[in-house]
């Protein structure tokens, strides 16, 4: 009987492992077929393969440069880094614009203003069942090309022009002063939380309430603002001038830019304003009555009980709706920014014709970026965990 | 005590008195009003703001898009500013004469019966399987995973044999190409994805392991690169003598990455079967396969239908994206369309868009309505 | 296990796939019996469809030369629209047979993308279109503009070779598609577009207002445009080449769509050669003798297609210029058939 059992539980093993081994060998087999196939077809080709051409001289321009770059002296290398920066550029401002008009439309949706909630509503349907390629196409033909061009300029009253070619603003130009003003910046930050860590300890061992809110922001913005002013104000605003072809200096923000981010944003914050919904209506209406009968007033309330109950519900999906924000920043290609698809896997891709090498270090600069932010999410989600009994 | 007793009793109610009608400020309309729109002085803000804002935006949009649109016209001189319409509206007259193209493509004329056809069945599978009360909707499967497929290829590639002759598939454009590439997607993302689903679940820990791989690898990049890698790679991975045609690429593409998102909606439902279901089946001493495939699988795709259309609600906007690969969707063709110097007005670009938004905006919000009756009907059953 | 790997691979794409042998083309394309020929899409006088899906151009013509040649029937070839970005990539991959997409002739395209050009069919250069309104004459006042240009061309590259050597600095616009490009120049995105200058004349035609807009007489780079097959097939590539020679020569000996038949019995050997009257010139590429006959019956000489596509008898109205015959001050010099 025994031995029975034991036979059959070793004719299992040895199922279960041949039927691994199988599996490793047909994906093994296809992967090295696929290698075999691609070396074979690429030296048929007589295509260079390998990474040297990341040190070739690029030879082309890009229009958004955050990293010093030219045409003449940067490499493929140099044009990835600016790529990638542009890439994070759009989806850093995507991510904060999109968060909070996803926190006011979500947070809308459950008004009991019965205009404010359907109007919130009726942005969310529409936005969220239109491509976002549609909505990126249209901001940027329909709106931002119907600006004026660039000899009918809009003139800002700050010392700025507003075209069909973007948004040119002055620019800070700071002098030496500037870095004690950011250390001051540092030192208030560093002092606040300090005051915060040490007003909650004394209520926590005395239950008597510290407002140390204001003296936090006085840290924080006055501080710096102080060091400004002593040190003289050392800050200049180089204006933008018109001149024969285009708007010269200034801060340009380019209509690729600026419609990738209001596209990004606005797709972005219908599907965040449903995950905050959705978050908020999780935490059990009985928690805030019971807040309510314990006397803690209604932002205390909303501060202390609803809304960490509601983050540990919303972060999770936030998370995979800002993977997705940074992700849907490759359709830039269609509309002419130079992110890390356009410049990488375009004009990369096309000048040196390697496709695979170009194709396999963009999707790793994406896959780190998820993998980074999921490992984050998991540690996060853990130090938030309910402690069960 | 003797005092209270003096004193005469002068009136004693018998009746309980009429009631008195609520006050008129907080029943009926006027009520509802002010409790939803008008309770506080910030409330009262809020709804004139939002009043404001539906009457800032409107009226004009209604203006462009129907009142002072053109509705036909032979070229873009009846879409310009005159003297008569100082403020052009839509231009609807070049959706109309370019509508056949955003439909079909380039597809021959003569031959294009055969993609209304292969609408036709297509709607009628959908709505077999979709229609929840519908009969025999076994055979509706059968008849959307085995017999579609290999009708609408012989329908719209062709099949020389039966005399339709062949449809090449650069020919192919328009809501066409959007649909097949959707459809595809979501046929071919099913089976995959619930295997990439149970291969995750697995306890042998080389299946369990490829499945995450491959799940987290593609749900980690965009569309974009994936198709790039379809188009661009895939001719190199395969021997010479093969030769995949540019939208198969694309359909392998949007295939792959449509299943490794499935897979997560499959397991999610997956995880919704209780416990006891797995053990009730293990003790009826039901192999992995039959226990999957008679008791878990049935219970966890019925609780996942509306995530599933909700992932098709998503492939369907993404199809969007294979303009990358230089294949002619329904938004591409609009795009191509506007560049044409006999249409090239101020509002073109606006109108196609306009056209495109409604066209995604009906198909989308059709479906994910359809998603929570779905939902509701669903859990109005699992209360029962 | 390489042969394990491939029938593995094969099992897996048979079911889907065309099957084409890369090395033999010519033998494809007959049991085929089309052509399959890499195109522009966009580009009026030289790829355009219309609506119906008729193709016209002077590359389309080039093709459809070739189907002649091959088939007797300037029909029998599908045009694949291609893009800047996939146009190589659809050479190599097998899934057009030449591409005929004004495409320029570089040392590292001929070197490193596992490409042959075949013969240089349209000798072009880069050049600047602009605003009237801009009052601009010479691309060297273009300091300071906004250029906006197609990514991954040569076009991007000696753009900005250009202004370098000028010392003039520009903003550039980069797009990913042509179509894109001009409609953001159209639109004032831009001061100035650029491509090459056939190009130019042909996307001015696009614009909304053509007559707002000015070619700039500079011409800022080579662009020798030049039909491509893969690598490896150099029989192919023979009859690629000997196609656009066969139309030089027939130009240059007089013989045109109209005057072939009288032609054939013309005494001038080398007419006789040309048109297959004598030799065997045509069975050397896998051909029927006449081959160069049919291309003349159904497309015309060199000229011809020239004037028909792109020159004086097409809205685009391009002079010869470097174009002409070697006889009249060009550059196109008609192989001998011998």
């Amino acid at each position: 009987m025994n031995s029975a059992i034991n036979s059959v539980r070793h004719s299992r093993q040895a199922w279960r492992i041949g039927l691994q081994l199988l599996l490793v060998a047909v994906i093994g087999g296809l992967i090295y077929g696929a290698f075999v196939n691609a070396a074979d077809n690429l030296e048929r080709a007589h295509i260079a393969s390998g990474f040297h051409f990341w040190n070739n001289s690029a030879g082309f321009d890009i229009s958004q440069t955050l990293i010093p770059y030219s045409a003449s002296t940067s490499t493929f290398g140099r044009a990835f880094w600016v790529g990638l920066l542009n890439t994070l550029l759009a989806s850093a401002l995507g991510v904060v614009l999109a968060t909070l008009l996803g926190f006011t439309i979500g947070i809308a949706r459950l008004s009991r203003n019965w205009l404010v909630a359907r109007l919130a509503g009726g942005y969310v349907e529409l936005v969220r069942n239109i491509p976002l390629l549609l909505q990126l196409l249209f901001w940027y033909n329909a709106v931002l090309k119907s600006l004026p061009e660039l000899h009918d300029s809009i003139a800002l009253p700050i010392g700025g022009f507003l075209n069909n070619r973007g948004l040119f603003l002055p620019r800070p130009v700071f002098a030496s002063g500037i870095a004690a003003v950011g250390a001051a910046l540092l030192v208030g930050i560093v002092a606040a939380i300090v005051l915060h860590v040490w007003a909650r300890r004394r209520r926590e061992r005395t239950g008597a309430p510290t407002a140390v809110g204001w003296w936090m922001a006085a840290l924080i913005v006055g501080l710096p603002l102080a060091t400004f002013a002593l040190a003289g104000f050392p800050v200049a605003f180089e204006l933008p001038q018109m001149s024969r072809f285009n708007v010269i200096g200034g801060l340009e923000i380019l209509p690729e830019f600026a419609a990738l981010v209001v596209a990004l944003s606005v797709y972005t914050a219908a599907f965040i304003a449903e995950v905050v919904r959705a978050g908020i209506l999780a935490v059990p209406p009985g928690q805030s009555e019971a807040a309510q009968a314990l006397g803690l007033r209604s932002g205390t309330t909303l501060r202390l009980i609803v809304v960490p109950q509601a983050m540990r519900v919303i972060v999770p999906p936030l998370t995979s709706q800002y993977l997705n924000l940074i992700k849907n920043s490759s359709l830039a290609v269609a509309i002419g920014y130079p992110d890390l698809v356009q410049i990488f896997a375009g004009s990369v891709l096309n000048i040196t014709g390697q496709a695979v090498e170009v194709i396999a270090i963009t999707m790793a600069v994406y896959l780190t970026i998820s993998l980074v932010t999921s490992l984050l999410m998991n540690l996060y989600g853990r130090m938030t965990a309910v402690a069960e009994r | 005590m003797a005092a209270m007793a003096d004193t005469p009793v002068l009136y004693v109610r018998t009746a309980p008195a009429e009631k008195l009608p609520p006050p008129v400020a907080s029943t009926g309309f006027v009520g509802w009003l002010r409790a939803s729109l008008f309770s506080s002085a910030g409330n009262t803000i809020l709804t004139l703001a939002c009043a404001a804002l539906i009457l800032w935006v409107a009226p004009p949009l209604l203006r462009f898009l129907v009142i002072d649109a053109v509705w036909s016209g032979p070229n873009r001189e009846v879409c310009l500013a005159s003297a008569a319409r100082p403020e052009p509206g839509a231009c609807w007259a070049f959706v109309r004469v370019w509508l056949s193209y955003f439909i079909y493509g380039f597809y021959p004329i003569a031959a294009r019966w055969r993609v209304d056809l292969f609408f036709a069945a297509l709607a009628f599978g959908i709505g077999w399987l979709g229609w929840l009360s519908a009969p025999r909707r076994d055979v509706g499967a059968l008849y959307f995973f085995a017999v579609l497929p290999v009708l609408s290829f012989v329908l719209l590639y062709g099949f020389p044999a039966i005399g339709l002759p062949t449809v090449a598939t650069n020919l192919w454009g328009g809501v066409l190409v959007t649909i097949v590439v959707a459809t595809v997607g979501i046929v071919a993302s099913l089976p995959i994805g619930i295997l990439l689903a149970l291969g995750r679940r697995s306890e042998l820990p080389a299946v369990r392991w490829f499945a995450i791989g491959f799940i987290e690898f593609v749900r980690g990049v965009p569309l974009i690169t994936v198709l790039f890698m379809a188009s661009v790679m895939l001719p190199l991975f395969v021997p010479q003598q093969l030769e995949p045609d540019k939208l198969l690429r694309a359909l392998i593409g949007v295939a792959l990455f449509a299943s490794a998102y499935m897979a997560e909606v499959v397991r999610g439902g997956l995880a919704a079967v209780p416990r006891g279901q797995y053990e009730a089946a293990r003790a009826l001493a039901l192999t992995y396969w039959r226990m999957m495939g008679l008791v878990i699988l049935p219970q966890a795709l019925r609780a996942t239908l509306p995530n599933i259309v909700n992932t098709f609600i998503g492939l369907f906007k993404d199809t969007t994206l294979v303009f990358v690969v230089g294949i002619f969707d329904f938004l591409r063709t609009i795009e191509a369309a506007r560049g044409d110097p006999k249409w090239a007005t101020p509002v073109t670009a606006t109108t196609g868009y306009a056209f495109a938004a409604l066209f995604y905006f009906v198909c989308c919000y059709g479906m994910s309505r359809y998603a929570r009756s779905v939902e509701a009907r669903l859990s109005r059953s699992d209360r029962r | 296990m390489k042969r394990i790997a491939t029938a593995l691979s094969l099992a897996l794409l048979l079911a889907f796939s065309a099957q084409a042998a890369r090395a033999q083309t010519l033998q494809t394309v007959k049991q085929r019996g089309q052509l399959i020929c890499g195109a522009n899409g966009t580009l009026a006088g030289f790829g355009l469809p219309d609506p119906q899906g008729n193709w016209t151009g002077f590359d389309v013509d080039f093709c459809r030369a070739i189907a002649a040649a091959i088939f007797n029937d300037p029909t029998k070839v599908k045009f694949v629209p291609l893009t800047a970005a996939n146009r190589f990539t659809a050479l190599q991959s097998g899934e057009i047979d030449v591409l005929a997409r004004n495409t320029t002739w570089t040392m590292s395209r001929d070197t490193t993308l596992g490409v042959d050009f075949a013969a240089v069919t349209f000798f072009d250069g880069q050049g600047f279109i602009v605003h009237k309104s801009l009052k601009v004459s010479s691309a060297l006042e273009l300091n300071g503009a906004s250029v906006c240009v197609q990514q991954g061309t040569t076009t991007e590259l000696n753009l900005a070779d250009y202004f370098r050597s000028h010392h003039m600095t520009l903003k550039t616009v980069t797009f990913a598609t042509a179509d894109e490009a001009v409609k953001a120049y159209d639109s004032g995105r831009c001061d100035s577009y650029t491509t090459d200058s056939s190009g130019l004349h042909g996307e001015r035609l696009r614009l909304t207002n053509p007559d707002d807009n000015i070619v700039l007489p500079e011409i800022i780079s080579k662009e020798p445009l030049s039909p491509s097959v893969r690598q490896g097939d150099d029989s192919w590539e023979d009859l690629v080449r000997w196609v656009h020679e066969a139309m030089l020569d027939a130009e240059e000996f007089g013989v045109t769509k109209s005057n072939v038949d009288e032609q054939l019995k013309s005494a001038n050997p080398e007419i006789r050669r040309l048109l297959g009257a004598e030799g065997q010139f045509g069975q050397s590429l896998g051909l029927t003798n006449d081959w160069a006959y049919r291309i003349i019956k159904h497309i015309g000489n060199y000229g011809e297609s020239f004037d028909r596509n792109v020159g004086e008898g097409s809205p685009l109205k391009i002079a010869r210029g470097l174009n002409a015959l070697w006889t009249k001050g060009g550059l196109q010099y008609g192989l001998p058939v011998r």
